[in-house]
C-alpha cells in the first residue's frame, strides 16, 4: 500500500512537471487559486486515496493517454469550453443578425445552421425546396448568401461550426472564399464541418450521393485540410443523432466510433499519415438527462478512441489520440408541454456535458419543441451555461467525479458494451457495410420503440407529459419564419445568376467534371467554381451527374 | 373484418424519421397493415403510393417547418384522384397555431409532441371514413 501511494506520487510529479507544466507555461490557468463558494482552496486534481492498480493504466491524468480524465490537463481551470450556440434561419441577413446579438452575449463561437435545401444540395427555387427555404436553418445559394451570412465578422477572429455533410466540401470553399475576401488567409481560419455522412445515413437523412464517392469527398477534405487550412476540424463524427434518433447511451458510443473507425479507415486506404490528419479529426456526442450515465458515457469514449487510434492504427502522435468533443443537448428530451421545464431539463444536461469535459457546447432553447428559438430562449440557454461555467464550481478541479465507485463502473461498463457494438461490426465489415444491411438503423429503432413504450407505461416518467400535466394556453410568442422569405431568396438567387460571367461558370463546372471523374482532389476545383458564383445546386449536380444519388434502404 | 390499411410518410426534406417509425411499429402492432415511404417523398408520390397501395389512411410526420406548404397538397391530390374516403393525419412538431388551417384544408387531426401511439391508434380506429366490412 505504501509503495503504491509512493507509486501513484512519482507518477504524479512527473505529469505536474510535463504534462501540466507544457500547457501551463503557455496558457496559464485563469486563476492562481481556486476556491469552492465557502472560500475554500481547490486543487487542480484529486487521485486516489487508496491502492487502486486499475488507476494509473484505465484512468490516468487528464492531458495524458488514455485520456480518461480529459483531453488537457488543466480542463475549464485554462480555459472555459466554447460556448457555441447553433442557430441559422431565413435569409443571410437574419442569420447575421442572430450571430451579431450572440456575439454581443458572450457566445465565444459561431455554429452554422443550413436549411433543408442547402444541406441537401437544392437551390432555393429547385422544386423540391418549395416550402423548406430559410426553415430549419439558413438559406445559402452561392458565394454571394455567404459573404452576406459573415458580412462584418472577422473570420480570423472567431472559430465557426458548419452543420454540413454531403455538400461539406462546396461550404466549405466558400467559406475560405470569404474569408480570403476579408483579407484573412485559409491557414488563420479555425472552426469545423460536421462531414459525417455515415450518420447521416444511419440517422439525420441529409445525404446526396453513395457511398463510395461520398467517403472520397471526405478524405479530399482532409488531404487538402491538412496542407492548407491546417488549424480546420475536418469532421465531427456525430453520436448526436443516432442518439435522438432513439438510441442508448452505449449505442451512441458505439456506434459513433465505429463510423470514426471507417473514416480512419477510408484516409488510410487513400494514402493519409495517420498523424497528420488524426488530430483534426473531432467528434460530437448528446447530452441527455441520466446526469451520471451521461459523464460516464464522454469519459469511456474519450478512453476508447485513444486505445483504438493508439493499438488499432499506430498512432504515435497523443493529439490523433485525443478525442476532442462537442457536445449538444439533447433535443429529445424536450417537452412541448410546461416548455419552462426545459431551462431544468438542459441544466442537467450542460452539467452532464461539462462534468464529462466537453470542448464546446451548444444549449437548447426552451422552445424547441414548438418552434425554432426566439432570441429570449437562446439568452435563457446560453446563461445557463454561463452560470454553470462560474457559479457553479464544477469546473474549479479536473474531471471531479473520477473515482466515484458509480461513474467508474459505468465508464467501464459502457466501454464494454460499446466495444461488442464495434466487434459486432468489425464481423459485419465495416460501419458502411453494417448501414447497407440496416443492422445499426435498427438496433436504433428497437430501443427508440423500447423508450416510447417505457413512456406510455409510465415505467419512464417525464414531468408534464405522463405525470403531473396541467391544463396550459397555447403558447404565444413562437419564432416564425415569413413564407415571403422563400420569395426574396429566390429573387436574389435569380438576381446574382443574371449578373455573374457565365462563361467562367460553366468553364468551372466542366473542370469540375472531369476531376470528379477521375481520383484528383475534388476541393481545388470545387474552390474554382465557388469564386465563378456558381450556385450550390450547380455544383452538387455535377457530382450528381458523375456520382449518382444514394438510395435509402427503409427498414421498420 | 379486414385489417386497417396505413400509409406513413414523410413529407418534404426532413430527415426526422424517428417518430414515424414508432408510429408505424405501432399501428402494425396494434394489428393494422402499415407501409412506410421512407424519407423525401413528394406530395405527388405520397398521393401516388396511397393510390396504388389503397390505403384507408394517410399518416405523415414533418418536423421540418415546411407543413403549411406539403400537408394540404396531399389532400388536395387525394380529391383530384376522385378519393374522399381516406382519412389524412399529420404529426410532428406543429404549432398549435397552424392546427386550424391545416384541418380546413383536410389535415383531420394533427398530433403533436408527447402524443401516445396508444391516442393515435386509437384515433384512426374511431374516425375511419371506409367500411372495413366490405
Amino acid at each position: 500500500m505504501e509503495n503504491w501511494k509512493k507509486h501513484l506520487q512519482v507518477e504524479r510529479e512527473h505529469w505536474e512537471q510535463t504534462t501540466v507544466k507544457k500547457v501551463t507555461d503557455r496558457f496559464p490557468e485563469r486563476k492562481e487559486t481556486f476556491l469552492t463558494g465557502s472560500r475554500e482552496p481547490v486543487e487542480r486534481l484529486y487521485t486516489p486515496a487508496e491502492g487502486d492498480d486499475h488507476y494509473l493504466e484505465e484512468i490516468g491524468f487528464p492531458g495524458q493517454y488514455p485520456f480518461t480524465r480529459g483531453v488537457q490537463p488543466t480542463m475549464y481551470r485554462g480555459r472555459l469550453w466554447t460556448m457555441r450556440m447553433y442557430a441559422g434561419f431565413a435569409t443571410a441577413e437574419e442569420s447575421n443578425a442572430r450571430y451579431k446579438y450572440l456575439v454581443s452575449q458572450g457566445s465565444s463561437g459561431l455554429s452554422v445552421a443550413f436549411d433543408l435545401p442547402t444541406q441537401i444540395g437544392y437551390d432555393s427555387d429547385h422544386a423540391l425546396a418549395a416550402g423548406e427555404v430559410g426553415k430549419v436553418g439558413v438559406a445559402i445559394d452561392s458565394l454571394a448568401d455567404m459573404e452576406r451570412l459573415f458580412e462584418g465578422i472577422p473570420l480570423d477572429r472567431v472559430s465557426t461550426s458548419m452543420t454540413i455533410n454531403a455538400p461539406a466540401a462546396v461550404l466549405l470553399a466558400m467559406y475560405i472564399a470569404v474569408a480570403e475576401k476579408q483579407g484573412v488567409s485559409a491557414d488563420q481560419l479555425r472552426g469545423t464541418i460536421q462531414n459525417d455522412i455515415l450518420k447521416e445515413y444511419i440517422a439525420r437523412g441529409t445525404y446526396i450521393y453513395p457511398t463510395k464517392p461520398s467517403m472520397r469527398l471526405i478524405t479530399d477534405i482532409f488531404a487538402y485540410c491538412s496542407k492548407e487550412v491546417p488549424q480546420w476540424n475536418t469532421i465531427s463524427i456525430s453520436g448526436y443523432h443516432i442518439r435522438e434518433a432513439g438510441s442508448t447511451a452505449a449505442q451512441e458510443v458505439g456506434f459513433t466510433l465505429a463510423d470514426g473507425i471507417a473514416y480512419v479507415e477510408a484516409a488510410l486506404q487513400a494514402g493519409l499519415d495517420i498523424d497528420e490528419f488524426g488530430p483534426r479529426l473531432s467528434f460530437f456526442f448528446n447530452a441527455h438527462n441520466d446526469l451520471l450515465e451521461e459523464v460516464s458515457k464522454y469519459r469511456a469514449a474519450r478512453r476508447m478512441w485513444a486505445k483504438i487510434m493508439k493499438e488499432r492504427f499506430g498512432a504515435k502522435n497523443p493529439k490523433s489520440m485525443m478525442m476532442k468533443f462537442h457536445t449538444q443537448t439533447g433535443g429529445s428530451t424536450l417537452t412541448a408541454q410546461q416548455p419552462d421545464n426545459n431551462i431544468v431539463r438542459v441544466t442537467i444536461q450542460t452539467l452532464a456535458a461539462i462534468l464529462g469535459g466537453t470542448q464546446s457546447l451548444h444549449t437548447n432553447s426552451r422552445d424547441e419543441a414548438l418552434a425554432l428559438p426566439t432570441e429570449d430562449s437562446v439568452r435563457i440557454a446560453l446563461r445557463t451555461q454561463q452560470i454553470v461555467a462560474h457559479e457553479s464550481g464544477v469546473t474549479q478541479t479536473v474531471d471531479p467525479l473520477a473515482g466515484s465507485y458509480y461513474i467508474e463502473s459505468k465508464t467501464n461498463q459502457i466501454e464494454e458494451e460499446a466495444l461488442a457494438l464495434i466487434e459486432k461490426i468489425d464481423e459485419l465489415g465495416g460501419a458502411p457495410k453494417a448501414i447497407d444491411i440496416g443492422f445499426i438503423q435498427q438496433a436504433i429503432s428497437d430501443s427508440a420503440y423500447a423508450a416510447q413504450k417505457d413512456i406510455e407505461s409510465g415505467e419512464q416518467v417525464v414531468v408534464g407529459v405522463n405525470q403531473y400535466q396541467m391544463d396550459e394556453e397555447a403558447p404565444k410568442d413562437l419564432l416564425r419564419v415569413d413564407p415571403v422569405v422563400e420569395k426574396r431568396q429566390v429573387d436574389a438567387l435569380h438576381i446574382m445568376k443574371g449578373g455573374r460571367d457565365q462563361a467562367m461558370v460553366e468553364a468551372a463546372l466542366a473542370e469540375l467534371k472531369i476531376v470528379c471523374q477521375g481520383t484528383e482532389n475534388t476541393m481545388p476545383a470545387i474552390l474554382k467554381a465557388v469564386y465563378s458564383y456558381a450556385t450550390l445546386g450547380e455544383i452538387c449536380d455535377v457530382m450528381r451527374d458523375v456520382f449518382g444519388e444514394y438510395e435509402q434502404h427503409v427498414r421498420l | 373484418m379486414r385489417p386497417i390499411r396505413v400509409l406513413v410518410a414523410k413529407p418534404g426534406l426532413d430527415g426526422h424519421d424517428r417518430g414515424a417509425k414508432i408510429i408505424a411499429r405501432a399501428l402494425r402492432d396494434a394489428g393494422m397493415e402499415v407501409i412506410y415511404t421512407g424519407l423525401r417523398q413528394t406530395p405527388e408520390q405520397i398521393v401516388r403510393a396511397a393510390v396504388d397501395e389503397d390505403v384507408d389512411v394517410v399518416a405523415m410526420s414533418i418536423l421540418s417547418g415546411a407543413h403549411n406548404h406539403l400537408l394540404p397538397q396531399v389532400a388536395k391530390g387525394m380529391k383530384a384522384e376522385g378519393i374522399e374516403d381516406v382519412l389524412i393525419v399529420g404529426g410532428g412538431v406543429i404549432p398549435d397555431m397552424d392546427i386550424p388551417n391545416l384541418k380546413i384544408q383536410g389535415i383531420e387531426a394533427v398530433f403533436t409532441p408527447g402524443t401516445t401511439t396508444e391516442t393515435v391508434v386509437s384515433y384512426i380506429r374511431m374516425n375511419l371514413k371506409r367500411d372495413l366490412a366490405e
